[in-house]
């Protein structure tokens, strides 16, 4: 429990161990203002104090917003919190969003060029829920330009360090929510997770990060890259806050024809319930040839650690998982070709408007506003759509995903979960794959199946390999995230992992 | 030589469906607003926002599959065709390509009773509109007006079954009928609510073999179509009788000028890409909804036709016009409820009552006259109290004012004079007055009974009834 010494409240004291304000989990600043022992204005405060500086190393923000602004909503959260009135648990805590997630009136550029200075006039049906709750927003995070990529290098405005060494990467696409909540520079963040780009970053960060079940959260105001397979999730410090923000962020939307009605979970009340006589699943493919032996063996030693409480391990097999790759890269680039075409320069965003005619505006204007990523991608999936091209790559990609989808349904028959590691390699450095974009795209081999098949997937920290954190990744039925916190809340108080944070030396920033 | 080709013609058929919303959004669907006034973020297309189908219009559309006798396809769903314009926000159209609503289907033509052909359908289709470009040439400027974004579309698309271009309007008048029984859509060609592009061939007359075919568009009007394919016929025919190649084009046609010229060679074949619409789960139609709008579907305008003339012996020329409007249908029918003879109630339908509608230019249920006001004023005619030219004097009255014919009657004091003794002293008089006359009636000059009952209308002011007054002369003069 967190103990605070005096009036002095930009520090606090879990379990005898003192903490900066901005250290705390979500859950336990809630506490604290539940308590009435801080308000909504002093972690602000902290929070600001530890963005001016730290923010100029790492970079995991696009726009942070104006102090004064946030404040006065920090105010307001602190009116309704004395008055008893706050009926959430994330009132008055501040958090990020990714700069994909539309906020009505604020900067939502995906960190590409074609939108930047792009207000939607609009909230995201997650940011409407965050706000309804009560949480304050600080700013909006930085991220590979429409979420492609898995070291946000791709971020047309500028790179994002890794809080645990600044010379490597973040993960990516969502590297910047990891980052700022690894940094102290939020108590959470959203991410956006189309083939791993939730999970990879928070395990290269050393964050908590969960992709729900497709159809979970809404996608309504998430700014499409393959709508097929785009989730949002949270980012946080530990599996609490996870499941903290879970309960705010699913449920059926009726926005979303993709969201999925049925009854709300209560995923916090999952925590803390016994996990003995779980089945877990180790499929062999994910711990075979591309795997670093250090980071296998930090894995294995977690689901040794399991096991001493009664969860029981098998080996499993999931042969088309070979083909998740390829098929991941027909699909998701076909459909982002088509959800990026609306960058035409006509009605909002970049227009490069001295052309001569109507094709040469969408010709200079897609030429200047996206980047080489997005463009390899918008090609690639243009020419996977061909006539002629379509049955031999997409139709071919579509059944290959079906199949992935048959093949963990099996394995699920008998086994409760999936356990992999969350990403081959630790964080790696920066610029080091940034011109080999196969070698990038393999970053994501353990996560890409999670979402070709549906399945809400976690990743959280287990150990760490030259100093750098390691993730552990946790796949579960669909709609069976509420298990899935519940034995990773298990497993996070075996390792003692939690909550664990970057030393920044900021002396020495850029 | 035009005789020796024989016409194929094939019909896209957009339709505007008329929902409250759009297809997908709850923007109005509305037409002649202020430009991007029924506009939101969804049907803009702005980055994050996501399409949730109108049931309405699949409702509607469904309708329209079973009124067109489409086989409705229990699985269905829509996709995404990509292609940039700048009326289209998305820079995709969310349509049915794979998987439409509706697949094949007919529709019966006639032309005076007898049946011309029964038009395959192909398929059915749910779209979504795109938006209109303004242009501004004064000042080499264009506009997006996206109020039409979004408002839903079917697409009915036939076999190249059409032979003529005088087929090809008639079939859209069908079609119009059949969907403004079924009140799918209010089908005005000129607000664009029901547009036809054309594909049409020529071949030599015998062959199994489809000529080039050539797609015509901005026909904007039944009489366009005939008038743009007409032209069409010709053009082909020229170029096909010195020997030449049909090209693969489109063509548009310029009601002014009465021709057609190139839009766009179609020797590359635009790829749309089509694919699945990840937004939107597939349309499920389960045999139970099927059902409840099998039954609440309205009878179509062919099977009322056919039981107009079977029912009331109405002549085929008399069951066409009078089932041209549901509205005109319905009304013959209530008349019909208080009045026994439709032949007549056909006749003054089709004459002046038609006469009166087209120079007010309403449809006959949004003016004063109703079926009532009809069967009253066939009732006094045939009572006796009026007379034929005083009827159309009520009848036009009727539609200025809304009073009762009876009531207009009284009020104008227009009824007959069938009063026998006020009639025989009218007479007498009449008689007293022109003895010449009587005496050349009496001699043989038996016309001059004409001359006398004039006499008698001048004392009355043209009242008496005409029966009655012959009926009395003859029974004096012959006495």
């Amino acid at each position: 429990m967190l103990i605070l010494e005096s009036a002095i409240v930009n520090e606090g004291k879990i379990g005898g161990i003192y903490l900066k304000l901005y250290e705390m989990t979500a859950y336990e600043a809630a506490q604290c203002l539940k308590r009435g022992e801080i308000s909504s204005q002093q972690l602000v405060k902290a929070v600001y104090e530890r963005i001016n500086s730290v923010e100029p190393v790492i970079g995991g923000y696009i726009t942070v917003l104006d102090q004064e602004r946030v404040l006065a909503e920090a105010h307001r959260a602190d009116e309704l919190l004395q008055k008893g009135q706050a009926h959430s648990p994330l009132a008055g805590i501040p958090m990020a969003l990714k700069d994909n997630i539309c906020t009505n009136g604020i900067p939502t550029t995906c960190a590409s060029r074609i939108l930047s200075g792009y207000c939607p006039p609009y909230d995201a049906f997650v940011t409407a829920r965050l706000k309804d709750a009560g949480a304050i927003l600080m700013g909006k995070t930085n991220m590979d330009e429409f979420a492609m990529g898995s070291s946000t290098e791709n971020s047309a405005f500028h790179t994002t360090v890794n809080p645990w060494d600044r010379d490597r990467v973040p993960g990516g696409s969502s590297g910047g929510s990891a980052a700022v909540v690894a940094a102290g520079e939020a108590f959470f963040a959203l991410g956006s997770d189309t083939g791993g780009s939730i999970r990879q970053p928070a395990s290269l960060c050393g964050v908590v990060g969960l992709k729900p079940t497709y159809g979970n959260v809404s996608r309504y105001g998430l700014i499409a890259f393959a709508s097929s397979l785009d989730q949002i999730g949270p980012l946080t410090r530990d599996v609490r806050d996870a499941a903290f923000v879970l309960d705010i962020i699913a449920g059926h939307d009726k926005q979303d024809s993709t969201s999925v009605p049925g009854k709300k979970e209560h995923y916090v009340s999952f925590l803390g319930k016994e996990v003995r006589g779980m089945k877990v699943a180790l499929p062999m493919e994910c711990f075979g040839e591309g795997l670093k032996n250090e980071i296998k063996d930090v894995v294995m030693q977690a689901v040794e650690k399991c096991a001493t409480v009664g969860v029981h391990f098998s080996e499993a097999s999931a042969p088309s998982t070979k083909y998740a790759l390829p098929a991941y890269y027909l699909v998701a680039p076909a459909e982002a070709s088509s959800n990026l075409a609306r960058y035409d320069g006509v009605q909002y965003g970049l227009s490069v408007r001295d052309a001569e005619n109507l094709l040469a505006l969408y010709w200079s204007t897609r030429k200047q506003g996206f980047g080489p990523e997005v463009k390899r991608r918008i090609m690639l999936g243009t020419y996977a759509l061909s006539s002629g091209y379509y049955d031999a790559y997409y139709l071919k990609a579509l059944k290959m995903r079906t199949l992935i989808r048959e093949e963990f349904a099996k394995i699920f028959k008998d086994h409760d979960f999936i356990v992999t590691p969350t990403s081959p390699t630790v964080a790696f450095k920066i610029g080091e794959q940034k011109d080999d974009p196969l070698t990038m795209y393999l970053n994501d081999i353990y996560t890409i199946t999670a979402n070709l098949s549906g399945l809400p997937a976690i990743s959280i920290p287990c150990g760490f390999v030259e100093g750098m954190p390691v993730g552990l990744q946790v796949i579960g039925r669909p709609f069976d995230e509420g298990r899935m916190l519940q034995f990773c809340y298990c497993l996070e108080g075996l390792l003692g992992i939690k909550g664990c944070m970057a030393t920044i030396n900021v002396k020495e920033g850029k | 030589m035009p005789g020796a080709y024989e016409v194929v013609i094939g019909l896209e058929v957009h339709v505007e469906l008329h929902t409250a919303s759009k297809i997908f959004c709850s923007c109005p669907n509305r037409f002649g607003s202020v430009p991007n006034t029924n506009i939101c973020p969804v049907c803009l297309g702005l980055p994050g926002t996501l399409p949730v189908f109108n049931k309405k219009a699949l409702e509607l559309s469904l309708r329209a599959a079973l009124a067109l006798n489409c086989k409705v396809n229990s699985f269905s769903r829509f996709a995404r065709k990509n292609y940039f314009y700048p009326d289209l926000p998305k820079a995709y159209q969310i349509s049915q390509y794979e998987y439409p609503l509706g697949g094949i289907g007919s529709l019966d033509i006639f032309k005076d009773g007898e049946l011309v052909r029964t038009v395959t359908i192909e398929r059915l289709h749910l779209e979504e509109d795109a938006g209109k470009l303004l242009h501004d040439e004064e000042h080499a400027s264009s506009y997006v007006d996206y109020n039409r974004c979004g408002v839903p579309l079917i697409e009915i698309v036939t076999a190249p079954d059409l032979r003529s271009s005088e087929e090809a309007r008639l079939f859209l008048e069908t079609l119009r009928r059949t969907l403004l029984y079924t009140e799918i859509s209010d089908c005005k060609m000129e607000e664009g609510s029901m547009r036809c592009d054309a594909n049409i061939s020529l071949r030599p007359k015998g062959s199994e073999v489809l000529g080039q075919k050539v797609e015509i568009k901005n026909m904007n009007s039944f009489k366009a179509v005939q008038r743009g394919l007409e032209h069409e016929v010709m053009r082909q025919t020229k170029i096909l009788d010195k020997g030449g190649r049909i090209s693969q084009e489109t063509r548009r046609w310029h009601e002014d000028k009465g021709v057609t010229s190139e839009m766009r060679s179609k020797e590359k074949e635009q790829d749309y890409r089509y694919f699945p619409e990840p937004d939107l789960p597939p349309i499920v139609v389960d045999d139970t909804m099927l059902k409840k709008i099998r039954a609440a579907l309205p009878e179509l305008p062919v099977t009322r036709y056919r039981r107009l003339m079977n029912n009331y012996g109405l002549s085929a020329y008399q069951a066409e016009i009078i089932t041209s409007e549901q509205s005109l249908a319905d009304f013959f029918e209530e008349t019909l409820q208080n009045y026994t003879q439709p032949q007549k109630v056909a006749n003054w339908l089709l004459g002046d009552v038609l006469k009166i509608i087209n120079v007010v230019a309403k449809e006959i249920n949004k003016t004063l006259f109703t079926p009532a006001h009809l069967a009253e004023l066939l009732d006094l005619v045939d009572e006796g109290q009026i007379s034929g030219p005083t009827a159309k004097e009520i009848l036009e009255d009727c539609f200025k004012n809304g009073k009762m014919p009876a009531v207009i009657m009284v009020e104008k004091g227009l009824g007959q004079i069938s009063d026998t003794e006020e009639l025989e002293r009218v007479v007498a008089k009449v008689l007293e007055e022109n003895k010449a006359a009587v005496q050349d009636y009496e001699g043989g000059n038996k016309k001059v009974i004409a001359f006398l009952m004039g006499n008698v209308m001048k004392i009355t002011g043209g009242k008496a009834n005409p029966q009655m007054v012959t009926a009395l002369l003859k029974k004096k003069l012959d006495k």
